[in-house]
């Protein structure tokens, strides 16, 4: 069955020029440029805000709302592109940045105008190497077309962009801990408020909006907030790429109409299971968000609201299927090592707590627990949740708890059992070998 | 314990060049630092004692800020690097397509654990923590090339590669030569 309908931000993935300026230009590119500077900076922003476009790192703030909480007599104004994609189970901006680096930039452009930024920064991650130098070719290229610089398209608007290549830390994806790394410091978040869009980078207003956000505008600039609303929920307008990992048949990038059934993107984009393989749980929205067992996966739609009404996050689209033969006691103690290892030791909450849950299910996994470190996990949790500057704390606590409770027989099938002799269960033993 | 500082290091040629223009990009000198880094790094392979030292003049900021700024990112090197570096992931998308199998099978043939080096400095391996390219795990980078979808089989073949001089063409090589 062909999903080529929703294909907006996906529909240049696998050309092998895609990402040349002759090809993106050949497509349409930059059309929506030229377009943008004739509509002005306002009806752009009333644009973005009408097609009700979300943030689409995880957080899913209206993009237009941001952009206007930039006050307006502020004198320099920075604008600041997320590609830190960190969040495990994502991989969709590398695609579009791999595919499409023009459309990345040209949407880059037409919101660093809408917020009147004379500064752009593009930050990739530092894994991404091959990444950065096709975004900073993109780049030089636009320059030499006019796209960049003093006076583009004799707009009289100027933008300079820098590509800033990131150096392995997974916190420079929340906001503040990404404009503190580009100032040169460690990527620590800051107390918001005051809020980045106010005061951000040099305490100048700086709008930080992910990859996939700003890919989504030329195609509202060109096409109108309406068109963009013929797909997704009156409150998730629009598509979204999910990047999904794991044992299904057709795993990748897919880009969906928000409000899609999971039942019907699992059998009829995914193919559903690999041969051998069952569904046992879904992590919907990058490894952060609370895991959904099957039953519950095949109940939700795959928008903002559906997801927070199960009790999960539709986050960044980076969907985990997991198959039955996981242990959920392994995988959980896969990501609390990670999330305590990118920790990044500012607020006492989430470095001490993260190194708790960690070792705890390391305990329970070598067979030393006991049934009152289960409580003890939760207890962890409560002292975490909500308490720090940045959500990295939470991040940890959700998959945690929900893991613990929606699978707790296998935390429990660990527990030590004393018995007569005073000496772990058997059950403990064989796992600890 | 160290040696003694070289106080004549410094980038000379087209890696001063590039200095000067990220000095010059960025709107404060402290906000080039992380670029800086980089240009330092890709040309001697870690950064030393001596080019800390030199930064911190260059960008007027004490040399604790430069130390502060390449302890927190993980990409950053202060002592020799092994001639491959090996970066395995080790989350949980990998972990589910079968990352532990892999890296123990990596551990078995080079002799060494997770975060050690072979005792000729060719092989290098670390642990790292997701790599973005979860839907084609289990996966391992090597600088820019990144191989996807490893087996045992795909480990020899990458290894074998490495240890001629000729490394494996990688998955996403296709991006480089474009």
């Amino acid at each position: 069955m062909s999903h080529e309908q929703y294909k907006i931000l996906s529909r240049r993935f696998g050309r092998a020029d895609a990402h040349n300026l002759a090809a993106y230009e050949a497509d349409g590119g930059y059309a929506a440029l030229r377009k943008s500077f004739e509509m002005g900076r306002e009806a752009v922003t009333e644009e973005v805000k009408n097609a009700g476009l979300r943030g689409r790192g995880g957080a899913g703030f209206p993009t237009g709302v941001k952009w206007g909480f930039v006050p307006k007599d502020a004198e320099t104004v920075y604008f600041m592109v997320n590609a830190d994609e960190s969040e495990p189970g994502t991989f969709k901006d590398r695609y579009l940045i791999d595919y499409d680096p023009h459309l990345v930039l040209e949407g880059s452009i037409i919101s660093s105008y809408a917020v009147r930024a004379e500064l752009c920064v593009i930050y990739i991650r530092g894994e991404f190497g091959w990444l950065i130098d096709r975004m900073q070719a993109a780049v030089d290229e636009a320059y030499a077309k006019g796209y960049l610089g003093k006076d583009i398209l004799g707009s009289g608007y100027a933008l300079e962009v820098i590509v800033h290549k990131g150096a392995g830390a997974y916190i420079c994806g929340e906001e503040t801990g990404l404009i503190n790394s580009v100032t040169g410091r460690k990527g620590q978040p800051s107390i918001k408020p005051p809020f980045p869009a106010v005061q951000g980078f040099l305490d100048k207003p700086t709008i930080v909006n992910n990859v996939e956000s700003v890919a989504a505008v030329p195609h509202i600039v060109t096409n109108g907030a309406a068109v963009y609303r013929e797909h997704g929920t009156e409150k998730s307008a629009g598509t979204k790429l999910f990047s999904v990992s794991g044992p299904v048949r057709n795993p990748g990038v897919h880009e969906i109409p928000l409000g899609l059934p999971f039942r019907e993107f699992f059998h009829e984009w995914l193919g559903g299971m690999a041969d051998g393989e069952e569904l046992k749980a879904v992590i919907v929205g990058g490894s952060s968000v609370p895991i959904l067992t099957a039953d519950e996966a095949m109940n939700i739609n795959l928008d903002y609201e559906s997801c927070a009404e199960a009790g999960t996050m539709l986050g960044s689209g980076g969907m985990i299927i997991v198959p039955g033969r996981c242990d959920m006691v392994e995988l959980i103690q896969v990501l609390m090592h990670f999330y305590w290892d990118e920790s990044c030791g500012q607020c006492t909450p989430c470095r001490e707590g993260t190194g708790w849950l960690h070792r705890l299910v390391r305990k329970l996994r070598r067979g030393e627990g006991t049934l009152a470190d289960l409580d003890l996990i939760e207890k962890v949790c409560s002292g975490m949740a909500g308490l720090t500057i940045c959500p990295l704390s939470d991040a940890a606590v959700m998959p945690m708890r929900s893991f613990l409770q929606k699978f707790r027989p296998e935390f429990e099938a660990l527990v030590q059992v004393q018995d007569d002799t005073g000496s772990p269960s058997r059950w403990a033993r064989e796992i600890r070998s | 314990m160290s040696a003694p500082i070289d106080k004549n290091w410094e980038l000379t040629g087209e890696d001063l060049a590039r200095f000067e223009a990220v000095v010059a990009q960025y709107p404060t000198k402290r906000s080039a630092l992380m670029p800086s880094l980089w240009i330092i790094q890709d040309r001697d392979g870690y950064v030393c004692d001596a080019a800390v030292n030199w930064l911190a003049a260059q960008l007027e900021i004490s040399e604790a800020k430069v130390r502060e700024v390449m302890s927190f990112y993980f990409m950053y090197r202060d002592t020799p690097q092994a001639e491959y570096v090996l970066q395995v992931c080790h989350n949980i998308s990998c972990h589910v397509m079968g990352a532990r199998p892999v890296i123990t099978h990596l551990e078995k043939r080079l002799g060494v654990r997770l975060g050690e080096t072979t005792p000729d400095g060719k092989f290098a391996i670390e642990g790292v923590e997701c790599l973005g390219a979860c839907g084609m795990g289990p996966c391992l980078q090597v600088g820019k090339h990144l191989y996807e979808h490893l087996t045992n089989d795909k480990i020899d073949a990458i290894l074998e590669s490495m240890r001629r001089g000729e490394p494996l063409r990688a998955d996403t090589d296709r991006e480089l030569e474009a």
